[in-house]
Parts: structure tokens; sequence; C-alpha cells
């Protein structure tokens, strides 16, 4: 078990004369007296999957519910396309085309597929009455990209399988052609053939130009589909990696350990493995 | 219409093909089996009753008397669906018709005349004693919503406060008197022989409702063609249209059964040199306003549950809050809503209220919170939020009401009918948690 012999950590992002798509600058957030997010910045690039890993309380789901607009920061930036936004509600997240796709809380049970998909954001006639009909359409045309099998378009989504349930969180994302999209463990209520489904589709977006966050606790998921990993320690950033110049080992390390691979001893390595 | 009928079904999945079975029937209707059982009960208890009193209850005059009665508690129940679906509750609502039925009864006898200047023969005081009576109810509701939806405290606890100090005001408002002496035309918002349309009227609005009966079929059935959705067999949408619009004839043609009282009749004939036929002139009462109030407001509100957005809000919110806040709805906003919607329904059953009584006591509306609570439960909302409909609460309403009414006809006293009402309450739902338990 050798250790990378010089520290992999990124100062610079890879294509340095690119603008990010997102840059989080200093975010920081307290609940009460616990500093779940400790001053931390990270960027995402268009095109890019960028892993976001930690144990238990990191800060990681925290840290992009900032981004959603679900939990404002105490103090911080986000920068989008090199222009500094302020994110206060969801609404404010989606108007910027950030769209979120969460591992429980994403769906209302008691409506439809297409009811669900346009949450918030329904289609009307000119008479401003719901366009049930239009919206259905427009569902089973994207349903049909993600899940060509589903036909519960009338069902509440209650009715439907975890898998079915998560590709209408997707299909949310994709209709309103999210440019960025976070991913909170998108895979973990999820059987192996739905979970391969679903990280095609992540590769099928990313190839697409969208920025995509995904939080994971599945370090070979992440490991199979980032381009870059930034690893969670107690709210804290440790590092953001680039894949190609680290072994999933070293992640697990940072994860951990809450250090740098540079600064890992090859006896504390060893200890990950017994 | 032969390119509708006759086009090529779409073939489907989940296209039920049974047709011989009663489920395969509600099916292929799409004929909401909760809603047609409530009918089904309600059929039942007016049978038995008409059974044990021998035949005088199903008459058109009882039927007429217990949907008057029935409907200011149906119209605020309409709108108990939306808030109980949206998981709040309103405890308020018999504090809240009590106190704008005092407001009515004190405009019309003192404050109109007294103070506005606006004497008995002003234009349209009826309107504006009405006007304002909704925008005290709306006024209500927003405060009430707002503590609720926007400081956030419970519902439970802000509906109760408003329950205790509302009934308080009342009597402030009066110094504990009844007040009596409404505007002739307020008092025709109560019902009566004269507070009707008359018959001409009613056959004309029974026929003239086929006609959106048949367009919504067609126009629901082209819609789903143009998308290539599954449309329902023809024999279905027809049994609906055939349905549909003979209960609208039908009940029509039962509320024009219902005759104006003899002695009235006898002097209406003499006011306009009418030689009255053996028996006595037979005047048809049809729909009274109340009812006609009644419809209105149940269209309304299922319109504004179905096809609006916040009907759609109201629902997603009930089903999982999290999810409708992370949708970027705005979800105060909505609940805050919700509880005007109430007051102003409250302000209608108010005034049905003040009108039938020509005027306002002190208990105008108590235990209205139960009833209106009980027919929305009744009518298959659900506590757990996120499920009901306005028509079931309408007919959960009368459901409840024709049990009152028909124990009374059989000599049953209140505290009977009470007796009645509580059990009922508890089978209904019991036997709906029972039917979801196997559903899921």
């Amino acid at each position: 078990m050798s250790v990378q012999p010089t520290p992999a950590m990124t100062e610079h992002p890879p294509v340095a004369s690119r603008t990010p798509l997102v840059e989080m600058r200093n975010i920081n957030v307290a609940f009460g007296g616990v500093h779940a997010v400790r001053d931390v910045t990270i960027d995402l690039y268009a095109g890019e999957v960028v892993g976001l890993v930690g144990g238990n309380g990191a800060g990681k789901s925290t840290l992009m519910r900032v981004l959603s607009g679900a939990r404002p920061a105490d103090s911080g930036e986000i920068w989008v396309d090199g222009t500094k936004v302020t994110i206060a509600n969801p609404r404010d997240a989606k108007a910027i085309k950030i769209e979120t796709i969460y591992q429980t809380l994403a769906l209302a049970d008691n409506i439809d597929a297409p009811a669900n998909l346009f949450l918030g954001r329904e289609l009307v006639t000119t008479l401003g009455t719901l366009d049930d009909s239009a919206m259905e359409d427009a569902t089973r045309k994207v349903m049909g990209r993600l899940n060509p099998n589903f036909s519960r378009f009338k069902q509440p989504v209650r009715s439907l399988s975890g898998g079915q349930r998560q590709a209408v969180a997707i299909a949310r994302a994709v209709h309103f052609n999210a440019r960025i999209l976070i991913m909170d463990e998108p895979t973990a209520a999820l059987g192996p053939a739905e979970t391969e489904q679903v990280r095609e589709l992540i590769r099928q977006l990313k190839r697409e130009g969208i920025g995509i966050f995904l939080i994971s606790h599945d370090i070979h998921d992440v490991y199979d589909l980032s381009e870059r990993i930034s690893v969670m320690y107690h709210g804290q950033l440790v590092g953001t990696v680039n894949k190609s110049e680290v072994t999933s080992d070293d992640v697990l390390a940072m994860i951990i350990m809450g250090k740098a691979p540079g600064e890992v001893t090859e006896r504390e390595m060893a200890t990950l493995h017994q | 219409m032969t390119n509708v009928a006759e086009a090529a079904p779409v073939p489907s999945q989940n296209q039920p093909r049974a047709r011989t079975s009663l489920r395969g029937l509600f099916a292929q209707t799409e004929i909401d089996y909760r809603l047609f059982g409530m009918l089904v009960a309600l059929a039942v208890i007016l049978l038995t009753f008409n059974i044990l009193s021998g035949g005088k209850f199903f008459q058109p005059t009882n039927m007429v008397t217990l949907a008057v009665q029935a409907s200011g508690v149906a119209i605020i129940a309409t709108g108990m669906v939306l808030v109980i679906v949206s998981r709040n509750i309103d405890l308020s609502v018999g504090s809240v018709v009590g106190v704008i039925a005092m407001t009515y009864a004190l405009l019309m006898t003192d404050l109109m005349p007294n103070v506005l200047g606006m004497g008995p023969d002003f234009p349209f005081r009826w309107v504006i004693a009405l006007a304002m009576g909704v925008g005290l109810g709306a006024a209500i509701g927003a405060l009430q919503g707002f503590i609720i939806a926007y400081v956030g405290v419970p519902a439970f606890i802000v509906t109760l406060g408003g329950l205790l100090s509302i009934r308080g005001v009342v009597w402030y408002l009066s110094s504990g008197a009844a007040v009596s002496g409404l505007d002739k035309n307020f008092q025709l918002i109560g019902g009566g022989a004269l507070g009707s349309i008359g018959g001409t009227l009613t056959w004309i609005l029974g026929v003239l409702a086929c006609f959106p009966i048949i367009a919504l079929l067609i126009q629901g059935r082209r819609r789903r063609r143009r998308y290539g959705f599954p449309v329902r067999p023809v024999w279905a949408e027809t049994l609906l249209g055939i349905v549909g619009c003979a209960a609208a004839i039908g009940v029509a043609a039962f509320a024009n059964a219902n005759f104006w009282p003899k002695g009235l009749a006898a002097k209406y004939a003499a006011e306009h040199g009418i030689t009255a036929p053996a028996g006595g002139l037979q005047i048809s009462t049809g729909f009274p306003y109340p009812i006609m109030l009644l419809i209105g407001v149940t269209l309304i509100m299922t319109w504004m549950a179905t096809r609006r957005r916040f009907g759609r809000y109201v629902f997603a919110y009930g089903g999982n809050p999290d999810a409708a806040e992370l949708g970027g709805i705005n979800t105060r906003w909505t609940i805050l809503k919700t509880y005007v919607l109430m007051g102003v329904l409250c302000a209608i059953a108010a005034a049905i209220s003040a009108a039938r009584l020509n005027g306002a006591t002190l208990d105008v509306g108590t235990g209205y919170e139960l009833y209106v609570i009980t027919a929305a439960v009744v009518g298959g909302t659900s506590f757990a939020g996120g499920i009901g409909t306005i028509p079931g609460a309408v007919l959960g309403a009368f459901v409840m009401q024709s049990l009152a009414y028909g124990l009374s006809f059989m000599g049953v006293n209140s505290p009977g009918q009470n007796v009645v009402a509580g059990i009922v309450l508890i089978v209904a739902v019991g036997l709906d948690t029972l039917n979801r338990r196997r559903g899921s």
C-alpha cells in the first residue's frame, strides 16, 4: 500500500480559463450552537459531476440545502456564471435553473406524477385553470426518455415503486432544463437495476452539459461518476481532489480522518483496512 | 361527433378490461366509488325513514326543508375540506357565523337607517349588507390565517381562541339582546315560498344543467383524444350523460312538486284576480335561494379545488408539506387563503341563518364547528391531510341532516339525535379507515 508521493489537492480548477457554473464561497451555517457548515468554498463546472462525500453530520446535505434555497446560509456568497446571486428560497434557486433531487421529501404522495412534476410551476390554460392534459402530455414525453415502461400517470405517486418515484423526481429536473443539479443520495432507496438506471441517467445528463453535485454515502458511486470529489469532515471542507490523481483509499482516508492525502501516514492508511 | 365516438380506442396497460363486475363499472365510468357509496347511504337513510313514517317522510315539502336546513353547514363544509386537507382545522366557524349574523341584523335595523342614512327604501340595501358581512368574514379569516400561517401558532389553538372570543363579541355587539327586523329582500336569502326561484326558472335550470354535463363529457373526451390518452368507452360516456341529465331534471321536478302554502296562494290569487281552481291554486316554489347559493358555492369551490393552482397547492401541501415548500410553493400564503375562504363561506351561511330568523340571536351558529367538521369527515376528508372532496363534504352534510331531520320526524328528541350523529361519525370514519388499510 503506497501513499501518493505528492499532495493531490487541486489548488486550481481543472480548466482555469473557464468561469465556474457555481461557486459557493466561505459558506457558514449554524443551528443554534452547532456549526453545521464552517467556511466552505466549493465550485462546479458545466458538464462535470462533483461528488460531495463525508460521514454522517459532515454538513454535505446542509451545504446543498443552501444552494437549493431550502435553508439560506448565515454568511457566504454564491456565484453563478460569474455573477453573485441571492438564493433565499427554493423559488430563487429554480429561477436560476438549480434543481434538487432529494433523498426523501421530494414528492407529494397524494397527487399523480404530472402534478408532482409541475408542482409549483403548473401549466395553465388561457383561462388560468390547470391544463392537466398538457401536463400529462409533457410528463409522458420526458418519462418516455427516462423510464419508457412507466404508465401510471393517473395514480397518486404513493402507489409507485422507489425507482419510479425517483424517475419522477429526476424527470422534473430534466423537463425544466436544469443547468445545475443537486442529487442527494439519489440511489439510496433503489434496487441494483434501478441504481444502474440512475447512474446511466447521470452520465447522460453530464454529456448534455449539466453540472451535478452528487451527495452519496457510497464511495464507489462517487468514484465511478465524478470528475472531482469534495470531502467534508465535521462541517469543514477537507479538500477537493481530482479523481484521476487519487485512489479510493485516499478518499476514504479523507472521509474518516479528515486529513488530505499528503497528511496521512502509512501507518494510518494501514489501519483503514483492519 | 362521429370521429370522437368511433375513432379507435388507444390501448393502455392500465385500462381495465372487465365490464361485467361492479369494480369494472366504476373503473370504466371513472365514477368515484366513495362518492357513489355516500349517495347510496343517503338514499338508504331517506328510504328507511320513509318506510318508518308510512310514506310521509319522502315528500317534496320535507325534502326542501331538509335541504335548506343543511345548506348553511354544507356551504361551510366545502371550505372545511380545504382546511382539513392542508392539515389544519377551523373551530371558530360557529362563532364567526354568529358574529356576522348579528352584524347583518344590526346593520339593517340600526346602522344603515340611523348612521349611514340608508332607510328602508335605499336601493340594494341587502347587497350592501351582504358585501359588508363577506368583508368582515374575510377579515376575520385573514387575521386567524395570518396567525396560523405566518406566526406559526397551531390552528387548533388559534381557532379555539376564536371560538371563545368571537362568541363573546356577539354579546357585546347587541348588549345581550336578540335583534330582529331585516330588510324584506334580505329575508328572501333564507328561502321559503317567496324566497325561491319559482317553477319555470327551476325547470329551465334543470334542463340547462344538462348542457354543461354533456359539454364537459365531450370536451374531456376530445382533449384526451388530442393527446392520445385512453378514453372511456362510448357506453360509459353515454351512461354518465344520461344519469347526469336525469338527475338534474329529476331534482328540478321534485323541487317543483313543492307548492306554496294554501293561505299564501289564496292571498296571491285574490290580489291578482285569479279564480282559484278546486283544491286551491297550486304554485310551484322550485329551488329556494339557499339551495341556489349552495349549488353555486359547491360548483365554484370544486372548480377552485380541482382546476386552480390554489387547490392543487392545498392538496400538495396536505400530502407533503416539505415537498410543497421545496417545490417553490408559497405555502404560508396558500394556508392564509384557505382561512379567508372560510370567513367568506361563514358570511354566506350567516346570511341564510339571519334571513331565516329574520334577525339574530346570541347563539346563531352555536355548534356549527362540530356539524361542519362532521360533514367534511363523513364526506371522506382525512385528518391525515391531502385527501378530501368538496362534493363529498356536501353529501356528508346532507347525510347528517337527513339523520337529524328524520329522527326528529319520528319524534326522537335532540339529545337522541346527537347520540346517533356521534355514533354515525365514528362508524363512518371507522369504515373508511378499515377500507384504506385493506387498500394499501
